[in-house]
């Protein structure tokens, strides 16, 4: 470094130099509030180029979506069959109608309504379960010798290959459906909740340390924050996958929800019920996965401040 | 520059020892060991030193000559093997409030505004939001960001970020400021104009500061005092006075008493460099 060729005042205000100009520190701050009102100005742009670009992914995702239909029907109109038999698929007409036809019938809404609740009461057990045991393994060592061991070998096995044992296991069929459906859920948001806790820089902890944090404060104020967008995003997969299982479980009994609805479909010969429930399931997957993101949106405004 | 936070500093820190002169850092016989058997690092070896209340010090050595290890110590994040630290007679065995500490990555919580990283060391401390925010802001307009209080530390480049840390280690009134190699990602124009603004903060505060680098400049222009570290084992080897005036200017690189010290620490360090590298060759 050279100390010589540099003076006290430095015209050069390109944004990065902002740091240099308040140094001296009262002196100067008129460079900071040029660069920050500059900044300020450049954003709406910024914002109507985003939309711009927002619009643009709607319509060729729209546009798509509409092409897969088309393509669907011709399928199905044409009867094509070759390997994949597509002689008894429901047309896309034929499957609207039918959509149409049960937006009428209360029982319809009985099977959302019944699935949606199964979801809740899981979800929401393992959300608090999970976040929990992802801490605490996360933060001891003992925990995470004594625990790890059953994630490992629970966690590959398949909601399908639980069903029989739920059903033994559990008093009522309802209370399988929603443990195989808690199971579902449980394991990414543990997992991701861990990983989270394992990320935390050290020095934020050191610095916490510094700053007169007890192991309380350090953890409420330092891992926890730092762990959050792992945890969120354990709790968007944990939702999908609780749908997953959750249709596992309503497939093989049940007299209700959503993936019961589908199944008896099938059993009836009613082809596009069968096509009608898969929508349905993937709507609400959706719509609930988009749901969680929101609600974790305000708590990582942070994240998505960062350049 | 703001005389209420300086006057605030002093009765805060005068109510904390009721003594006028207060910083002192006592490193006595210290040594640090890290493993055992075979792979046996002795970080730093039985080094005693003092610190005066209000001086500038520089430790100046080689990367991993431990010097990072002793200001650890100070901090209390590092336990010694034996010997002891003393900061103002209390002996260091925790991290702690009184003795504010600058890292050399980015330290803020990023998930708090830059108001509220300087206020979380008040927060701890029991006050309450008011004083919290008040504190904050008084720190914040110290080092000329008011503008930027809101912002999240993600925003901001890196040498605001190193004066919010500065800041935020100040709010809790620290009887010592230990910084360990704090401008050391920055480049080299931001990093002078760090240097200056610390030099400010320092001379307007009286606080002791305990500065670890391994660029000799920096130590020169900064420092009342350099103590150059000797690698494997860590020790001190040299002890110099900087008597170059106050306050410093970057000009002063040229002048004949800087130029001499620079070819001393020069020496010393290249001295070091080379007894590590033929360790290596052999």
């Amino acid at each position: 470094m050279s100390i010589t060729s540099v003076g006290n005042n430095i015209e050069d205000r390109t944004p990065d130099n902002q740091v240099g100009q308040a140094v001296e520190l009262s002196s100067d701050k008129q460079g900071v509030s040029d660069a920050r009102s500059a900044e300020l100005k450049s954003t709406p742009s910024l914002l109507e180029r985003l939309s711009a670009l927002q619009l643009q992914s709607f319509f060729v995702g729209a546009l798509s979506l509409l092409v897969g239909i088309f393509i669907w029907h011709l399928a199905t109109k044409y009867n094509f069959n070759y390997f994949i038999n597509f002689e008894n698929v429901p047309s896309p007409v034929k499957v609207g109608g039918s959509f149409i036809t049960h937006l009428g019938d209360p029982e319809f809404y009985i099977h959302i309504a019944v699935s949606i609740r199964r979801i809740l009461i899981a979800y929401s057990i393992a959300v608090v379960l999970g976040v929990i045991t992802g801490v605490i393994v996360g933060r001891s060592k003992l925990a995470r010798a004594a625990v790890l061991p059953y994630i490992e070998i629970v966690r590959p096995i398949p909601a399908v290959a639980w069903i029989p044992l739920a059903i033994l296991m559990w008093p009522t069929e309802e209370s399988s459906i929603v443990y195989i459906t808690f199971l579902g859920a449980l394991f990414p948001i543990i997992l991701n909740t861990l990983h989270g806790v394992d990320q935390t820089p050290d020095v934020l902890i050191r610095a916490a340390r510094s700053l007169g944090a007890s192991k309380f404060a350090v953890f409420y104020h330092v891992v926890l924050p730092a762990a959050l967008p792992s945890i969120a995003a354990g709790l968007a997969i944990g939702m999908g996958i609780s749908w997953f299982s959750l249709l596992a479980g309503e497939i093989i009994s049940g007299q209700y929800g959503i993936g019961y609805f589908t199944w008896n479909a099938y059993s009836l010969i009613n082809y596009p019920d069968i096509v009608v429930g898969m929508l349905i399931i993937g709507g609400l997957g959706t719509l609930s996965t988009y749901l969680i993101k929101l609600m974790m949106k305000p708590a990582l405004r942070w994240k998505e401040k960062q350049r | 520059m703001s005389a209420d936070v300086i006057s605030m500093y002093k009765n805060k820190t005068k109510q904390n020892k009721g003594q006028d002169k207060q910083g002192r850092i006592d490193i006595q016989g210290v040594s640090i060991v890290f493993g055992s058997g075979a792979d046996e690092n002795v970080a730093v070896k039985e080094t005693s030193l003092v610190i005066n209340p209000g001086e500038f010090v520089c430790i100046l050595g080689p990367s991993g000559c431990g010097k990072s290890t002793l200001l650890n110590s100070v901090a209390g994040y590092v336990t010694p093997s034996s010997g002891q630290v003393l900061v103002d007679d209390e002996k260091i065995t925790n991290p702690g409030p009184d003795r504010g500490m600058v890292f050399q990555q980015y330290s803020l919580f990023p998930w708090k505004t830059v108001l509220d990283n300087i206020a979380f060391g008040p927060k701890l401390a029991g006050c309450s939001p008011d004083e919290c925010s008040s504190i904050a802001n008084t720190f914040l307009a110290m080092i000329g960001l008011t503008k930027i209080a809101d912002s999240f530390p993600g925003e901001l480049s890196g040498g605001m970020q190193q004066r919010v840390g500065i800041a935020r280690a100040l709010a809790n009134y620290p009887r010592v400021l230990l910084m360990d190699e704090p401008f050391g990602a920055l480049d080299a124009q931001t990093r002078i104009m760090m240097q200056e603004s610390l030099l400010n903060i320092w001379s307007e505060f009286g606080i002791t500061v305990l500065f670890v680098t391994h660029d000799v400049d920096e130590a020169i222009f900064l420092a009342d005092r350099i103590l150059v570290m000797s690698a494997s084992p860590g020790s001190v080897i040299a002890d110099l006075k900087v008597d170059l005036e106050r306050p410093r200017k970057p000009e002063m690189a040229t002048s004949e008493e800087f130029v001499k010290l620079k070819k001393q620490c020069l020496g010393y360090i290249r001295a070091e460099s080379l007894k590590a590298f033929e360790q290596i060759e052999a």
